[in-house]
Parts: structure tokens; C-alpha cells; sequence
């Protein structure tokens, strides 16, 4: 059986999963980044490393959120086909969110100049 | 001449690592839509597929090495806080740009944008390599799933391309120095 025989039959949940499970760990990077903006406590409870400062913890919480959601979404999708579809448009979305985010000029919108 | 250490492992992760990995973003592209493109004039063999995975899995490596080494080693030297007194900020990047209206959106706008954006990148293009070396060249039968991975992998050369472009321009206006001096070779005439 030749390699593309072979995968010809994996389902669509594997690829859906680590596809929506990107968009959510962009996202989480521009929430936390948002977030940390916003809180000076959330950001003092982010530097895990001091030297690097909250930006461990930032990443570090989007990394765990990102792995989590990639292992519970293709433990649910295995051996499923899903509707790409919504998938595709969250995951899209969620990268969007992430992009938006992270640009400071953004952040001044609700946070006032800096 | 001459180079510090902290010279050395800013171009080790700008150039070394970023740089290398952005480059082969060329490479990438043309061959993820070459792999998923329905309309390719001829398919991909099993060892080109295996190829390309290799070539992912390297490209995956580098955008890992590029964002824990920004972060980890040169983001503190950037960020570093001069004692009291100091009145030469050359080796305090974040003091020296902030210390002038000139300067100040160098880091208000692009270190912030830079040190944040660029981790979407690793994120993207691990997405890009598991979806690619799983599916293979059956991704065509889902146009979704092949819109998503070129998507992906276009939006983590976009985020690479800010805080590349960023880290260049910041090392032009407040470079990271100091650190250890290592002798490449004896004086010159």
C-alpha cells in the first residue's frame, strides 16, 4: 500500500484539532499580552522568570493553553470527520484576535496613549 | 577583532536562527501549495513528501530556538535595569530608548509588538508541519484543512517578518551590548 493510499483514510478531526487548537493559542498570546496590559497585578503574577519579566508567564500560560486544547480537541476528534468549515472560520478568527492583540497601537485604543 | 558574548548571541538568534528560519519560509510555501494545490501538474512522490516533512521539522526547530533564545537569553539583557547613577545607558537598551521622544515608540510600539508577535510563529508553522506530515499529499481532499495550513504558514511568516524587522531596526538604534569580550583574531595593521 503506497503512503498516500494510507492516509487517504485518516478522518479530518486530527487536522481540525491541531488547526482550531492554533487559533486558540495565538489568541491566548494576544489576550494575556491585552490582559497584562491592562493588570499590573496579572502582570506581577505573570513573571514567572524575573529576568524576562511577565513575558514568561504570558507565554509560558499560552503555550500550557494551547498544548491543553490541542490534546482534549483530538481526544474528542480521533477518529471523527467534523465540519471543517467552523472550524476553519474560528481558527481564522482566533489568529485574527491574536494578531490584534498583540499591536500595541490597539491596546492604546482601550488603555488610552502610552 | 572581535565580538561579546552578548554580540554573539544576538546575531546567534537573529541571524542564526530567525533569519534561517524566515528564509526558508521561499521554500515552504512554494511547496505547500505545490502539495495541496489541486490543479499540480504531477504528485508529490512518498520521498518528496518525507523531504518536505524533514524540511518542516527543521523549520519548526528554528522558530523555537528563535523564540526561547529572544526571550530566555537576550530579552533580559535588553530589558536590564542600570543602577542608580548610571548616566551611560548604551549597555540598557529599554532605558536608552525610552530615554528620548525620539526613540520611545522604538519600544512602545516595536519591542512590544515584537516580543508578542513573533510566538504566534512557532505556534503557526507546528501547526503547518503536524497537518502536512500527517495528511500528506491527501490533504486535497480537504480544501479546508489545505486553505487553513497555507493560511497558517502565511500569517507565521507575517509575524516572523514583524519582529524581524523590528529586531533589526532595534539592534540599528539601541543595540544589546556587553558581556564578555572573545578574541576571533589578533590586531590588525
Amino acid at each position: 500500500m503506497s503512503m498516500s493510499q494510507a492516509v487517504d483514510k485518516i478522518p479530518n478531526g486530527p487536522g481540525a484539532a491541531a488547526i482550531l487548537a492554533a487559533g486558540i493559542g495565538c489568541a491566548m498570546v494576544g489576550i494575556l499580552a491585552f490582559a497584562a496590559e491592562a493588570s499590573k497585578p496579572l502582570a506581577n503574577t505573570l513573571n514567572f522568570y524575573n529576568p524576562t519579566g511577565p513575558l514568561s508567564g504570558k507565554t509560558t500560560v499560552a503555550i500550557i493553553v494551547w498544548l491543553a486544547a490541542w490534546f482534549v480537541l483530538s481526544r474528542l476528534w480521533q477518529n471523527r470527520s467534523v465540519a471543517m468549515a467552523p472550524v476553519n472560520v474560528a481558527a481564522f478568527i482566533l489568529l485574527g484576535v491574536g494578531f490584534l492583540l498583540t499591536f500595541p497601537p490597539f491596546w492604546a485604543i482601550f488603555l488610552g496613549a502610552r | 577583532m572581535e565580538i561579546t558574548t552578548h554580540d554573539f548571541f544576538t546575531a546567534l538568534h537573529g541571524m542564526g536562527f530567525g533569519a534561517l528560519f524566515m528564509l526558508a519560509f521561499s521554500g515552504a510555501l512554494v511547496e505547500l501549495y505545490r502539495l495541496s494545490s489541486p490543479g499540480a501538474p504531477s504528485q508529490m512522490s512518498a520521498r518528496g513528501q518525507q523531504l518536505l516533512g524533514f524540511y518542516l521539522a527543521a523549520m519548526v526547530i528554528l522558530a523555537w530556538l528563535t523564540v526561547l533564545s529572544g526571550t530566555y537569553q537576550i530579552y533580559p539583557w535588553y530589558r536590564a535595569v542600570p543602577p542608580t547613577g548610571v548616566g551611560d545607558l548604551a549597555e540598557y537598551p529599554r532605558r536608552l530608548l525610552l530615554s528620548s521622544g525620539k526613540t520611545s515608540q522604538w519600544h512602545n510600539l516595536g519591542m512590544e509588538w515584537k516580543e508578542h508577535a513573533g510566538w504566534l510563529a512557532p505556534i503557526a508553522i507546528t501547526m503547518v508541519a503536524y497537518v502536512t506530515m500527517k495528511y500528506g499529499r491527501a490533504i486535497i481532499q480537504h480544501r479546508n484543512m489545505r486553505v487553513a495550513v497555507l493560511g497558517f504558514a502565511v500569517a507565521a511568516f507575517a509575524a516572523t517578518g514583524i519582529a524581524g524587522a523590528f529586531g533589526a531596526f532595534l539592534n540599528k538604534y539601541a543595540p544589546v551590548k556587553g558581556g564578555q569580550v572573545i578574541i576571533l583574531m589578533g590586531e590588525g595593521k
